[in-house]
């Protein structure tokens, strides 16, 4: 019983993490029809941002927290329209290339800047002492990543279901020109969504620090853990993303508990099975 | 990227069909010998340049030519060194033999995969190339008993060549075989490429649908081309096994397939001139540039790539076409 607790709490803290970062990844791919491998950045962007923040202006956690994230946020609005717009309508084999060209670029960037090893983010003592579930003494932090997902997830389909902007950004999703004519502005949407995906990505990468390690390598090395919640996940659909990542999550944690070293390979079997079975998604109909 | 229309396609393998030419190869052949030369103190990384050439010319007909976008072709180039590896340590140490070993071993991967990537398309197909590389990875790490895992698969010194050449410490019998190698395998992509199987590759590149319509079986003739980029990819992994006598775990390896890749872009998809002047530029930046400092060297592929992607479609190779086209228009006018 202890065994099958610890286990479930940290798939699912994993799970959540993967979710909140992908959720952009997901935006980026239903909306614009890119494939941004480069999405890893914006997550380990945020947490250098807090450490950033909290070692140059002596920022607490909450509010270096919040000044990552409205910095990824904000960034990313230039980025977007000088630089990922103009790859929208290339082939996929031109937005690979030139995501992961941003990626080496970044990448480099980043080493040169904080250094090769693992930057680590100084937590506030609620968030780095442990929370009493009864069976097991749980990191306070996996806890709050697991409310924030349900959040994530609740604001996401509030968003999309509820608001004007989500009205216009699921019209730009099934007929773009058709959108376009009755009067949506496509590309200012393009913008909003394309920010709100890499501000959740900060948001993902800053909670996740502790099971995703920060260091200049980390948009390369999770990129295929990301790119695999999504492609499981399917498009357009925020509670079929969590699924995915929640699954994927466990695989990958259950096997770790039982059999470490053939964790990834699990992980890949379980996700070749699932694309395989379903190319377009976890629940999706269409083959 | 830059794609020629079938028309320019067509007239330029009439052309090639009516004079069964060799100057194609001879010019490669010449290249290699000149590199022999300019290099003699250092024909271990000469012989690199070499394997990766192959390595990209393989991924050239996959893509560039059959449109299959892949991120694990490192699966396939690592499949062929392993099994040529094992087979050389356990069976035969016999070059030419380890050769063919590696060629069916990469043809058989590519074969079997075929159905799962080429079902699928866009993001899917592309993430189940990347899990089948990540997945051959792993099991090679795990498999210690048969590959030695993370320490690599120490090899073993290939025999007489033919019976003939010994292959010596400086590696110029290395040298020199490995160059006949991949001027055979140009020699015969060079000839797929313009046949009618190659010509039909190409039509399904550029309109899938319609091929279909044709009544073309599109399905059999992508998976063709793949198992044959599988069969040049294992070619350059036996290669690569039998020249530096180890295979680590980094022939499987993401950053492999991406580094390919990358090599092929620079040099122009789609043309295999291209694939071999990419591979060239993209080691020799790599050994005189930037090896020393991996965060620089990152930084200037990035760039490299971006530059290419943004503003140089086609590539080096297709910026030098383009430039020789101008500069004659010039001089006729």
């Amino acid at each position: 019983m202890n065994l099958l607790g610890s286990i479930l709490v940290d798939s699912a803290a994993y799970g959540m993490v993967l979710f909140v970062i992908s959720v952009g990844l997901s935006i980026t791919l239903g909306l614009m029809r890119f494939v941004n491998l480069a999405h890893g950045v914006f997550a380990l962007a945020g947490g250098y941002g807090v450490v950033a923040l909290a070692r140059h202006l002596g920022l607490p956690y909450e509010l270096a927290f919040i000044g990552a994230v409205a910095l990824v946020a904000g960034l990313s609005f230039p980025l977007e329209r000088w630089l990922f717009r103009r790859m929208y309508g290339r082939s996929e084999l031109d937005q690979v290339l030139f995501s992961i060209g941003l990626v080496f670029v970044i990448i480099a960037l980043f080493g040169m800047a904080f250094g090769n090893g693992i930057v680590a983010i100084r937590l506030p003592s609620y968030l780095s002492g442990g929370v009493d579930l009864g069976f097991r003494v749980v990191p306070a932090q996996r806890i709050a990543v697991i409310l924030v997902g349900l959040l994530v997830l609740f604001g996401l389909w509030w968003l999309l279901q509820r608001t004007r902007f989500g009205i216009e950004a699921r019209a730009a999703v099934d007929n773009v020109s058709a959108a376009r004519a009755v009067g949506i502005r496509a590309s200012r949407v393009y913008a909003l969504a394309f920010a709100l995906g890499s501000g959740m990505a900060a948001v993902g990468g800053i909670l996740g620090a502790e099971l995703l390690p920060m260091e200049a390598n980390y948009p390369l090395k999770h990129l295929v853990m990301f790119l695999a919640v999504v492609a499981v996940g399917g498009q357009g659909n925020p509670l079929a993303l969590m699924a995915a990542a929640l699954l994927l999550g466990t695989v990958e944690t259950t096997a770790k508990y039982f059999v470490p070293e053939m964790a990834s390979i699990l992980f890949f079997s379980t996700m070749l099975v699932v694309l395989s079975v379903r190319p377009a998604g976890l629940f999706s109909r269409r083959a | 990227m830059a794609i020629t229309t079938i028309d320019a396609v067509v007239a330029r393998s009439d052309r090639k069909a009516r004079s069964s030419e060799l100057l194609p190869e001879i010019a490669l052949l010449l290249a290699g010998a000149a590199l022999y030369f300019a290099m003699p103190e250092d024909l271990g990384f000469a012989t690199r340049i070499l394997i990766a050439a192959l390595f990209a010319l393989s991924l050239d007909f996959v893509l560039g030519f059959a449109g299959i976008v892949t991120l694990g072709h490192a699966a396939l180039f690592g499949v062929g060194a392993y099994s040529a590896g094992i087979f050389g340590l356990k069976v035969a140490p016999d070059p030419v033999l380890g050769l063919l070993i590696g060629a069916f071993a990469g043809a058989v991967v590519a074969l079997a995969s075929a159905p799962l990537v080429l079902r699928s398309h866009g993001l899917t197909s592309v993430m189940i190339t990347l899990a089948i590389a990540q997945l051959l990875h792993e099991i090679a790490s795990k498999a210690r008993k048969l590959t030695g895992g993370d320490d690599g698969l120490p090899g073993v010194l290939p025999s007489k060549l033919l019976g003939q050449f010994e292959f010596d410490f400086l590696g110029k019998t290395g040298y020199w075989y490995a160059l006949v190698v991949v001027v055979i395998c140009f020699a015969i992509l060079r000839r797929l490429v313009h046949s009618p199987f190659g010509l039909t590759c190409i039509g399904i590149r550029e309109d899938r649908v319609r091929m279909l319509a044709l009544g073309s079986p599109v399905m059999k003739h992508l998976s063709i081309a793949y198992m044959i980029g599988g069969a040049f990819a294992g070619v350059a992994g036996a290669l690569s096994a039998q020249i530096t006598q180890v295979v680590g775990l980094n022939s499987l390896s993401f950053s492999h397939s991406a580094e390919v890749l990358v090599m092929l872009v620079l040099g122009g998809i789609g043309r295999l001139w291209g694939a071999v002047a990419g591979a060239a530029v993209f080691m020799l930046v790599h050994h005189y540039a930037a090896a020393a400092d991996p965060l620089r060297w990152m930084l200037v592929i990035g760039i490299l790539l971006l530059v290419v992607v943004l503003a140089m479609p086609g590539g080096l190779w297709g910026g030098a076409e383009r430039l020789v086209q101008m500069l004659r228009a010039r001089s006729k006018s």
